[in-house]
């Protein structure tokens, strides 16, 4: 008997706004003069923080931070589609995504100068903390968006990022099989930046994209360029549009490059060269979002230089905020370890806090 | 001699392996054209090819399920867990599988891989990058767990541990890697697995540590020497699994006190096992109760405070001192 085809499949990929800054009207998202400023301004704010940060880190007033640069359009357009009761469950490079969902600087400042303090969002209680451990994030999104449909939430969804070296982790396909079969509300935005540390993309997987593995799980999957902040947001609105419509989870692939060193504790040029990097340049998320603002006639000189002069400020103020801040307690990592009380950890405590007080300033060996 | 860091060691340990057993393979994520996060598989790739030399997708289950495949087919897999807080996604590989395959073979199927994982605090790192846990791996019946703490026996361990039979989890602590050099003689018979190594021979307490502590153990000695004019025995582990009952037990018993300093958390430790090993074989020979120096059982904490929670060398000071004077 002849072979027979039984199901067909293609991937699309989404652009609006390209290279030059030019728009396709037919594809351009509904978006009002001031979301579109604050998209700017999230994506400006990241951007600027990110160097900063790398600049402490280089001056030893920082530990090792996982650097963000050319990714802004991937991690913040997202964002902006989603409500302040959705959730959104990240990785560990998506610092403007963050500042967008209420963290602040300067808690982020504290956790990478290694004060758990600083993981806590005070301001939004649906943003998990970071996630390290590739893809053990995903699953949990699952649960999540399984939850909230259980308490009667009727149209919360969940956002969960990651890298494209993720998605060679069990857990990442795990958790979009579950999310297919649970129906789970789930939004998957794979940050594919090309690179996992030194290991480029067609070492991690032979598939042409990421987008496809969706439709092995039976799922829709789309991928977006990663650096035009439109088509990431049109992707992500529909994606959860569906998902609030209890039609299930998405994959979108954003294509974007990671500009500079996976953490500060890398060193690029290694294994990749400066021509592959300065070809993303030209592809910069931020250079055709402000060409398209100012094209639209509601961004100019001035208002950039503003924008500038205000994340500055807005940075100089989180940075005094965070080296003026008193130490924390030493023995808060005993509070949290259970939420009952032990009588052992307390008397770990009591142990801790006698040796403190014996030894006055702890030897730094 | 020349002396070298503990990276360098392993580095020329693995340079050398490969050159004279072409069974040996080495696979992780990173290791290849970057050299591996901490460069101990550095110019491997250059040298052997991608063949012999894989840089791996992101899945440390496959890592060690492949790994575990290659063994049974007579292949000596030496795999790397980039830091041993990813390691716990080949967990049941390592459980389920590489650790029984001998026993559920009747000796028919062996695995002889060895799994690196750079391990331990200290090093100011993010969150998952300073844990001890060699006990997740000692609780595991059919695999070795071999911890370095020395440049000079780094090399020498990590070619023993290929060499074996069975399945080793070999723990380089991290804070060791480069903060100092020593001359090493890759051919030192000192150092076997399954064997303790007696540093310094004393006859006043014995003191038993491994891996980075080794150094603050060193330190702490010195710190107390003038005042207590002690002449300790110092124990440097080496092999947490299978551990060397006999080289303990005849220095306690000539001794008559222990003192036992480990980096990771408190409760369930391998101090709490030499302990135990202690009193069934050594225990009428006590002078005073075994002192343990150890972390806190909490999550470790980030680096701001980790200083503060590892054990320090005068705690490590102390606790010599007390038990002495018991």
């Amino acid at each position: 008997m002849p072979l027979k085809t039984i199901d067909d499949f293609s991937i699309q990929q989404l652009h609006i706004l390209d290279e030059n800054g030019t728009v396709d009207t037919d594809l351009e998202p509904d978006l009002g003069e001031d979301e579109l400023k604050k998209l700017y301004q999230a994506m400006t704010l990241s951007r600027m923080a990110d160097a900063r940060m790398l600049n402490l880190q280089r001056q030893g007033r920082l530990g090792t931070i996982p650097v963000n640069k050319g990714q802004e359009a991937a991690f913040c357009a997202p964002i902006l589609a989603l409500r302040d009761t959705d959730w959104f469950v990240g990785s560990y490079r998506e610092l403007g995504a963050r500042l967008m969902r209420g963290e602040t600087l300067k808690n982020a400042l504290l956790l990478f100068n290694g004060w758990e303090e600083g993981s806590v969002n005070e301001n939004n209680d649906r943003t998990l903390p970071i996630s390290i451990v590739l893809a053990s994030q995903l699953p949990q999104a699952v649960g999540l968006a399984y939850a909230s449909r259980y308490k009667g939430e009727k149209d919360t969804v969940v956002l969960a990022m990651f890298g494209d070296g993720a998605t060679s982790e069990g857990d990442f396909h795990e958790a979009l099989n579950f999310a297919a079969v649970l129906n789970a509300p789930v939004i998957f935005l794979c940050q594919n930046n090309q690179y996992a540390i030194s290991t480029p993309l067609k070492i991690q997987t032979r598939s042409r994209t990421i987008a496809q593995k969706a439709i092995a799980y039976g799922i829709p999957g789309v991928q977006v360029d990663g650096n035009d902040a439109l088509a990431v947001y049109q992707a992500v609105r529909e994606a959860a549009d569906r998902a609030r419509a209890d039609e299930g989870p998405t994959l979108i692939e954003a294509m974007t490059f990671r500009m500079l060193m996976h953490t500060t504790a890398d060193d690029p040029s290694r294994y990749r060269s400066e021509d592959e990097v300065s070809a993303w340049e030209a592809k910069d998320p931020l250079i055709r979002f402000r060409k398209y603002l100012t094209d639209k006639g509601i961004w100019d000189e001035k208002s950039q230089d503003r924008l500038e002069a205000d994340c500055k400020q807005q940075i100089d103020d989180a940075v005094k905020a965070f080296e003026s801040q008193a130490p924390f307690a030493p023995d808060a990592p005993f509070d949290h370890v259970f939420g009952t009380r032990s009588d052992l950890i307390e008397s770990q405590r009591a142990h801790f806090k006698a040796r403190l007080e014996k030894e006055g300033a702890h030897d730094q060996n | 001699m020349t002396k070298i860091n503990m990276v360098t060691a392993l580095n020329n340990t693995l340079h050398d392996i490969m050159s004279s057993d072409d069974t040996v393979v080495v696979m992780g994520e990173d290791v290849g054209v970057n050299g591996g996060v901490f460069r101990v598989t550095d110019g491997l790739f250059e040298k052997f090819g991608r063949k012999r030399v894989m840089d791996t997708p992101i899945a440390e289950s496959a890592i060690l399920g492949t790994a575990i495949g290659m063994a049974m087919a007579g292949l000596k897999p030496v795999v790397e867990m980039q830091f041993s807080g990813f390691s716990y996604l080949m967990m049941h590989q390592l459980e389920g599988n590489a650790s029984r395959m001998r026993t559920r073979s009747r000796g028919r199927f062996t695995v002889p891989l060895v799994v690196r994982m750079p391990y331990g605090g200290g090093v100011r790192a993010l969150e998952h990058h300073s844990e001890s846990k060699e006990v997740y791996w000692a609780h595991t019946a059919g695999v070795k767990v071999v911890i370095p703490s020395s440049p000079a026996n780094a090399g020498v361990l990590l070619k023993a541990a290929i060499e074996d039979p069975d399945p080793v989890v070999f723990m380089e602590p991290k804070r060791s890697y480069r903060s100092f050099k020593e001359a090493v003689d890759p051919a030192a018979a000192d150092f076997e697995i399954g064997k303790a190594h007696v540093v310094k021979q004393g006859k006043d307490i014995t003191i038993i540590s491994w891996g980075a502590m080794m150094r603050d153990t060193f330190k702490a000695v010195e710190a107390v020497k003038s005042e207590t004019k002690i002449e300790p025995e110092i124990i440097d582990l080496l092999t947490i699994s299978p551990m060397d009952a006999e080289t303990i037990v005849a220095s306690v018993k000539k001794t008559g006190r222990c003192v036992v300093v480990q980096e990771a958390q408190q409760s369930f430790g391998p101090a709490s096992e030499i302990i135990a090993l202690i009193n069934d074989q050594a225990l009428m020979y006590l002078e005073a109760p075994v002192r343990r120096v150890t972390m806190y059982d909490v999550v470790m904490p980030l680096f701001a405070r980790e200083q503060l929670y590892l054990p320090s060398v005068s705690d490590i000071s102390r606790a010599i001192v007390d038990t002495v004077n018991f």
